[in-house]
């Protein structure tokens, strides 16, 4: 059997994701031994074209000219995987679709004429898309889980619970709780081993809605810590802000 | 009258999406262009509105190579900004996680994006399959690097730890001195990358080009200093906008950093080595003398000079590490209203940021300039100098030598793009 080849494409994002792929260094060799990273600009010179059996994509979608390359990348590759929170939900850059965009675009270029950004969304706007491995960036676990599951042909594990679970089981002080400080953890996609709680930071959200989120309780609680709403708002539009979950949340109160 | 052409659609091994063309004309370049197409992200814009203690974390995602150094550069403008002086302490392990990611950024360039250019390779991966003993050299520094990075910030890529006032957790000792047994033990690896990237045939090319970066009377500046050139610039971060400007060619969709009265420069490890190369730790100072060439204005010379930063960074960490026992020490602050400014040395060089609050420390107004930025007009202007004397060579090689002269700047695309005033041109 040849081995499975792998596409990974970049859209509007910071590399964090492909970057993430490259800090396998322990056994990045070995993956090479088990798959062809047949397309990854990042790294080489000479990419081979399509068809490939797995497709990562990094980023989101912020224009036109990406909703054409992201469509072309769906046909040639036989799993398509939105690779980080870009890809899942549209990530950071879905921060400017709750302004208006030409506020936005006149803080940063002075000619608008050649601008032709569009609503920063997650990649399955436009395209059906076969697994989410979520995170900024992604987790490596999971991309790697991911990876191991497809070649043995089996459901890889991903985690549908909340941060707030990770964050027990590493037995922290709850910072809601005991210090007041406003988490997204209840509400939010475990995977990263709740990372930042257990260095003294409260969750930011940025793997998106768990799949039994409760925002608009979450919301309330935050009025009862005496949150304004557009503290609120600015909460839940992060790195999630286009998933109806987290448009809940923000919409509460 | 004969026309030819050099075009690279996606210039690969570099970090976002750019593109090349040059147009020769009777041996004469009638055009060159370097174009920028990664699609805008509009950070400067929509970081209005948000509050200013969530600004280290959204603009880490501005770059995935140096999250750590747009955190850093934010938390240093904000400090200014609500006139926040930090520990000691929390100076040392900020300059240590700058130095990790310098670790990591600088050995994923020298022999992921650059050395297989050198060897005559397409990637690092084509590499390993005769160069193993390299390869697995590179993978164990860089991940030396993240892990360091991973210690102090929690995580490689976007750090979680630094804040305004200091971190939100902070290592043991015992932490700190395992990895310092592994640094001091990377040290010979260090050593073979200089002799590695020594030993390489450095392609002929001077230009007459300012070179900037900060200098610090304490040491190899990184995180602080005044930002000093060949040239006679000398000036603190908040003066920056009164020397440093923009303009937009005629020839390039993207708009050039220059120095105001001058021109364009350079920034990175070559500016820094040959500016402050009596600050480097004694090992590398001592190299870097007796290699003989700097200062040089041979831009290819950077690949060099990254590889006795890698030595600096590790000697430095070492000399930290072993002074550290950090204990929580965040220094208390008052949000008020304000506007402040940092400069500080990611790995590509000079990265400034600066912010206006208002009096709930809301964001008004937010300005970053990259290391790219800075950069992309000496990327042209290399070009110029360097393209006429490829000419004569076939197609494919002139190509592949006009790439290296913009992957020898390690050019980090993503995170330009937003700092930079851009046109944006659509295929």
């Amino acid at each position: 059997m040849s081995k499975p080849r792998v596409a990974v494409y970049k859209m509007s994002s910071c590399a964090g994701c492909q970057l993430e792929i490259l800090n396998l260094e322990p056994i990045l060799l070995d993956l090479l031994g088990t798959v062809e990273l047949s397309y990854f600009v990042m790294a080489r010179r000479e990419n081979e074209p399509g068809p490939y059996d797995i497709g990562l994509v990094e980023g989101a979608i912020t224009c036109g000219e990406e909703i054409e390359r992201l469509k072309k990348a769906r046909q040639e590759c036989h799993l398509l995987v939105a690779l980080g929170s870009c890809a899942c939900y549209g990530g950071l850059p879905s921060i400017k679709n709750w302004q208006p965009q030409r506020v936005v675009e006149s803080r940063v270029y002075d000619n608008l004429a050649a601008i032709h950004s569009t609503t920063a969304y997650g990649i399955d706007y436009y395209v059906p898309v076969d697994a989410y491995l979520k995170g900024c960036p992604v987790s490596r676990e999971e991309l790697l889980d991911f990876i191991k599951s497809t070649l043995l042909g089996v459901r890889p594990y991903l985690r549908p619970h909340s941060v707030c679970v990770e964050c027990k089981l590493h037995e922290n002080v709850c910072l809601f709780v005991t210090d007041g400080a406003i988490c997204l953890g209840p509400v939010t996609t475990a995977g990263c081993g709740a990372l930042c709680p257990s260095r003294g930071k409260p969750c930011d959200g940025c793997r998106g809605p768990a799949n039994d989120a409760n925002t608009v309780s979450l919301a309330q609680t935050m009025v009862s810590y005496g949150l304004h709403h557009s503290d609120i708002a600015r909460y839940f539009r992060k790195f999630a802000g286009m998933t109806p979950e987290f448009s809940k949340g923000a919409e509460a109160v | 009258m004969t026309e030819q052409a050099i075009q690279v659609d996606y210039i690969a091994r570099v970090e976002g999406e750019g593109a090349l063309k040059i147009k020769v004309k009777d041996g004469n370049i009638s055009e060159l262009q370097l174009r920028i197409f990664e699609p805008p992200r509009f950070f400067q814009g929509f970081l209005v509105g948000r509050r200013y203690d969530e600004v280290p974390g959204i603009v880490s995602r501005i770059c995935g190579i140096c999250p750590a150094s747009h955190q850093l550069t934010a938390i240093q403008a904000l400090e200014d900004a609500l006139g926040i002086e930090v520990s000691q302490q929390t100076k040392d392990l900020r300059l240590l996680l700058a130095l990790s990611q310098w670790i990591q950024s600088h050995t994923l360039h020298i022999y992921f994006l650059a050395l297989p250019d050198f060897l005559g390779y397409e990637s690092a991966i084509a590499l390993a399959r005769d160069h193993l003993p390299a390869v697995q050299r590179a993978l164990e520094l860089k991940r030396l690097g993240n892990d360091l990075t991973m210690l102090v910030g929690g995580r490689e890529v976007h750090p979680v730890t630094p804040a305004v006032g200091g971190f939100t957790s902070v290592p043991s000792r015992q932490e700190l001195q395992a990895i310092g047994e592994r640094l001091a033990v990377a040290r010979a690896d260090a050593l073979a990358t200089i002799d590695l990237v020594a030993s390489l045939s450095i392609p002929a090319l001077e230009r007459d080009c300012e070179h900037v970066a900060l200098s610090d009377a304490d040491g190899y500046a990184v995180n602080g200093g005044r930002l000093v050139s060949t040239k006679g610039l000398n000036i603190p971060a908040w003066q920056y906008r009164s020397h440093i400007k923009e303009r937009h060619l005629e020839h390039s969709n993207a708009l050039h950093s220059y120095i105001e009265g001058r021109g364009s420069f350079l920034v990175g490890p070559l500016a820094r080595v040959n500016l402050n190369l009596e600050k480097l730790t004694p090992a590398a100072r001592k190299i870097a003398r007796e290699t003989g060439v700097f200062p040089t204005g041979n831009p290819f010379y950077s690949a060099l000079a990254r590889s006795i930063e890698l030595l600096h960074s590790i000697d430095a960490c070492l000399a930290l590490i072993d002074r550290l026992d950090p204990r929580p020490d965040n220094v208390p602050y008052t949000v008020q209203a304000g506007q402040g400014f940092a400069i500080t040395e990611a790995p590509r060089g000079i990265l400034y940021h600066s912010y206006r609050l208002n009096n709930q420390g809301l964001i008004e107004e937010a300005d970053i300039v990259t290391p790219t930025a800075h950069n992309v007009a000496s990327m042209e202007e290399d070009l110029r100098v360097f393209a006429p004397g490829v000419l004569d060579l076939p197609i494919e090689e002139a190509t592949l030598k006009c790439e290296m002269v913009i992957r020898n700047y390690d050019p980090c695309i993503s995170c330009s793009v937003h700092a930079l005033r851009l046109e944006i041109e659509r295929e």
